[in-house]
């Protein structure tokens, strides 16, 4: 594979896989859109399908369930890496059928 | 910036950073750059290498066509700052307002190169819809849209994709335009380094 299509995922790995103060599997979750409990499930939901929705009222709740700051910076961080990464990577997919497609 | 961590949690190099920028500008420093140094070993150091290449690296497209492209996935997303942003470096890029204000305007009417044009209506797609069909993308090669292009444009879309959905989230403040000119002045002789 060519580098640039390498360029996203390895900002994948390093919100993921990398140090931080949210656990690994919250980052997972969060990245994945699959995160559990409410109230920072309808946060990482909207980052991901609705960001121009999200309140002051949103974040806080986040808080006021006992998230930290950087742990909420981290989630939404990796909310919004996932779904762009999604996005990124069924277009490259896409691509490649189409240049298979060419060449058969 | 709806964390106050984003607001004032830097070291101390940073913070003269930031003074300096202020000084030199003479304008608050952005929320998209205090957004990229904070802990930038978590997520501003890799993304502005990615935004970096995708925007300045070597590519068939003109920065003028990457700004371009950035402006319109954040309307498409309807980030009001990173239109404000990249529509002004757009047109700082191409020393044509018209041409800018046009496809943000109205995609299929704007007086644009055919390739550019089927590009940007593919990234539209992709950003509205989370998804496109090999279809899409053997329209794009059919109008003479190389594989290079077409990765490249995905590219930038990836960054924008990302940066639009941070904006919202955190809450950028959204400045005027005199703020956009600054910004987009810096990002034309900087780049996103």
């Amino acid at each position: 594979m060519e580098k640039k299509p390498t360029a996203p995922q390895a900002l994948a790995t390093r919100v993921l896989e990398g140090d931080g103060r949210a656990s690994r599997p919250e980052r997972r979750a969060a990245f994945d859109n699959t995160t559990p409990t409410e109230p920072l499930r309808g946060l990482i939901s909207k980052v991901a399908n609705h960001p121009t929705r999200i309140t002051e009222d949103d974040i806080a709740a986040v808080k006021a369930s006992g998230l930290s700051e950087d742990q909420i910076f981290e989630l939404v961080v990796c909310a919004a890496v996932g779904q762009a990464m999604r996005q990124y990577q069924n277009a490259i997919a896409a691509l490649a059928v189409a240049i298979r497609g060419e060449r058969a | 910036m709806r964390l106050k961590i984003l607001d004032s949690g830097y070291t101390f190099g940073t913070k003269v950073l930031f003074a300096l920028i202020q000084l030199a500008s003479r304008r608050p420093v952005p929320d998209a750059a205090k957004l990229v140094f904070y802990r930038p070993d978590f997520y501003g150091d890799p993304m502005k290498k990615i935004t970096q290449e995708a925007m300045r690296g070597p590519s068939q497209w003109s920065v003028g066509d990457r700004e371009l492209m950035a402006a319109f996935v954040s309307k498409t997303n309807e980030c009001e700052f990173c239109i404000g942003a990249h529509s002004a470096t757009a047109i700082g890029a191409y020393h044509d307002e018209a041409r800018v204000a046009a496809v943000m305007s109205n995609l299929e009417t704007a007086p644009i190169e055919e390739q550019l044009r089927a590009t940007l209506r593919m990234l539209q797609k992709l950003t509205r819809e989370h998804s496109v069909e090999a279809a899409d993308m053997r329209a794009l090669l059919d109008a003479g849209v190389t594989r290079g292009q077409i990765e490249d444009a995905l590219a930038v879309c990836f960054a924008f994709n990302t940066t639009n959905r941070l904006a919202d989230a955190f809450g950028f403040f959204v400045p005027g335009p005199e703020g956009f000119e600054s910004g987009a002045k810096h990002l034309l002789s900087r780049g996103y380094k």
